[in-house]
């Protein structure tokens, strides 16, 4: 079983939700994303790193900006897969990409697949890669161990809801509401009943993301049955914020981590 | 060999397909059913032709430029496209979704635009039909076309500025598939070219198709034979796959001009043809301009509506296979053909078919004396102020 399904697993017999934590990899400097995980595994079960693409058509202003911030650090694919290398020296969290499908298409699909994983990447998203299109990484992931974690959103009929649960691997990424990526005040209509919908059919753990942006949504997604909840641009506002003061960053990151991670432990 | 076999599932060959996040795909199988049902609808034919005839001013002349093929050595007919309502071809295609989102049951249409010749046809269209319209366009784009600007807010629509990126073509459409996302279910994104994730490749040839359909009756009936070449610009795409594709099956040269910018090897052009690779941009694998981690490049043309990294998914095919020629023309000899135009035949050009008409200097040998067709796709009064500057003349 790979690292993210472990930990799911963990979770599940402490009776606990994940969290799962992204930022943008090299933002605001790949020297700095290390720590910046670091700080974040002390409360997140799971991390997320996005490799900066120039036209993420899935992020609102929050992660553009990140990528921006990253891509101007001169942050490449190459770049990342160092950090992740790094990362993995010290810890054994699981490690999630996410990124646009160009970047792998333009490394080859089995060849990023091979590099990425050999670097210490357990799952891959690519929010740009319906399951029509995944016949090729699925192949590659499956080859090389990795999940390929697909994405449900509330307009994903039930056809295509079976067949992307069929899919998926690792864990299914719910899409709270129809937009891109950005912290909202209040949780969508939408994510209840989609949560129950895609409950009865999947057979890989489901994390809730896109507007997941406080500990009361946290805690309202898991006690709607979802596994997890994944939370952005909350993080990388506190990033972009605090861009001049390394330490006060990571202090904030820290302590919001930990009441994200309360909120997910409360309520199962 | 080519007309209606293609797309087969979505793809050109390998081309093409659906690279758009998972919201989006319902709405992409909503719009293709629509679009199947619908094409051969005789009540829709009949209320687009009607738009077309009535409203756009279909057909438009195939006029024989006279003086021009003096100074070329060419017998050069222009299809004057530039005489369509609004001053260029977008009209074809955006009458036609505009009318396809109505019956869609959809109430609002949104749009990209680089040059605003696509911005003001959509939100012409959707004055005509009632539909609210936003149209997203690059702060940059703004500057260069200010006129059309003014235009789609006389118009009624709202011109939202895009200031991510690069902010012109490529960063719109970005935020326009972003805002679609978002409002899906009541909104059709009115795609200007025939780029972007499956269907739209194939909806915009169509609607533009009606360019090739007529000029080949009239090349026909002016001179009881086919040309020997059709010369178009290529930024996404849409009025040379419009021309082009009739003459398809036939015995007749296609070219398709790129926009060169500074030139090729200067790497500030818009050419991703003619030096770019194959990748994934805006929802479909074509060819694109980008760096050898996938990010994609910025462009530069002296034409906005050419001034994108990315093309069409079909021409990408049709490079393949060998069937239609690409090549490029720089901002420089794009100007002199847009003088060159305006002073044999009293005819302004669009800086976008001006790169087809300086082509014409370029064309092989071969070619000489022989009957040669170039697609007028658009009017050049919104490029005066963009041509005085590249001439050095204050206006």
């Amino acid at each position: 079983m790979s690292r993210i399904g472990a930990k799911f697993e963990e979770l599940r017999g402490k009776g606990e939700g994940a969290l799962i934590a992204f930022v943008t990899a090299g933002d605001p400097k790949p020297e700095l994303t290390p720590r910046i995980v670091q700080t974040l595994t002390k409360h997140a079960d799971i991390v997320e790193l996005g490799i900066p693409f120039s036209d993420p058509i899935a992020d609102g202003p929050t992660i553009q900006g990140a990528a921006d911030r990253a891509l101007k650090a001169g942050t490449t694919p190459e770049t990342v897969r160092e950090v992740i290398r790094q990362i993995r020296r010290t810890s054994e969290v699981p490690l999630v990409v996410l990124t646009y499908f160009n970047i792998v298409f333009k490394r080859g699909v089995d060849k990023f697949m091979l590099d990425f994983t050999a670097a210490g990447m357990d799952g891959i998203v690519i929010p740009d890669l319906p399951v029509e299109e995944a016949g090729e990484v699925l192949r590659a992931t499956k080859k090389r161990g990795a999940d390929l974690i697909l994405l449900v959103a509330p307009t994903t009929t039930p056809k295509r809801l079976k067949r992307i649960c069929d899919a998926s691997s690792g864990f299914l990424y719910v899409v709270s509401l129809l937009g891109v990526t950005g912290a909202r005040e209040r949780l969508s209509g939408l994510v209840k009943p989609l949560i129950a919908d895609v409950r009865k059919i999947s057979r890989v753990p489901i994390a809730v993301g896109f507007g997941i942006s406080k500990p009361e949504h946290v805690k309202e997604v898991i006690k709607a049955g979802a596994d997890g909840a994944i939370v952005g641009s909350a993080f990388v506002n506190l990033i972009a914020k605090n861009l001049e003061n390394p330490q006060k960053m990571l202090r904030e990151l820290d302590q919001f981590g930990k009441t994200l991670k309360a909120a997910a432990r409360l309520t199962r | 060999m080519y007309v209606d076999k293609f797309p087969s599932k979505g793809k050109f060959d390998h081309f093409g397909g659906q690279f758009v996040p998972e919201t989006l795909m319902p709405a992409l199988e909503d719009l293709e059913r629509a679009y199947t049902k619908l094409k051969d609808d005789p009540k829709f034919k009949r209320e687009l032709d009607y738009y077309l005839r009535e409203y756009a001013g279909r057909p438009t002349p195939l006029y024989l430029a006279e003086n021009l093929s003096k100074r070329v050595g060419m017998k050069v007919y222009l299809k004057r496209e530039d005489l369509a309502h609004t001053g260029a071809h977008k009209i074809n295609n955006t009458m036609g979704q505009a009318l396809l989102a109505r019956y869609m049951g959809k109430t609002r249409v949104i749009a990209e635009t680089g040059a605003g010749q696509h911005g003001v046809a959509t939100a012409t269209a959707a004055a005509t039909l009632g539909l609210k319209c936003d149209v997203y366009m690059g702060t940059v784009d703004m500057q260069r076309q200010r006129l059309n600007v003014f235009r789609m807010r006389l118009l009624g629509a709202r011109v939202i500025p895009v200031k991510s990126g690069s902010c012109t073509l490529k960063d719109a459409i970005n935020e326009a598939l972003r805002d679609w996302t978002t409002n899906v279910r009541t909104t059709h994104y009115l795609l200007g070219s025939v780029v972007g994730p499956h269907p739209y490749p194939t909806i915009v040839r169509d609607f533009q198709r009606v360019i090739g359909r007529e000029t080949k009756e009239q090349i026909l009936q002016a001179e009881k034979r086919l040309p020997d070449a059709i010369i178009a610009c290529v930024g996404g795409g849409s009025n040379s796959i419009g021309i082009f594709y009739d003459f398809l099956d036939d015995p007749v040269e296609l070219y398709g001009i790129e926009a060169g910018g500074k030139g090729l090897k200067t790497g500030k052009h818009a050419a991703p043809l003619c030096d770019g690779s194959e990748g994934v941009l805006h929802g479909s694998y074509s060819f694109v301009m980008q760096d050898k981690f996938g990010q994609i490049l910025p462009t530069h043309s002296i034409s906005a509506g050419l001034d994108y990294p990315g093309v069409g998914p079909e021409h990408a095919f049709m490079k393949l296979r060998g069937r239609i020629h690409y090549n490029s023309v720089t901002d420089d000899e794009a100007i002199d053909a847009f003088k060159l135009l305006s002073e044999t035949e009293g005819i302004l050009p669009a800086l976008e078919p001006a790169h087809a008409i300086a082509y014409l200097k370029k064309m092989p040998p071969k070619f000489r004396g022989k009957m040669v067709i170039i697609n007028l796709s658009g009017r050049g009064d919104k490029d005066v102020e963009v041509a005085a500057e590249a001439v050095g003349v204050e206006v």
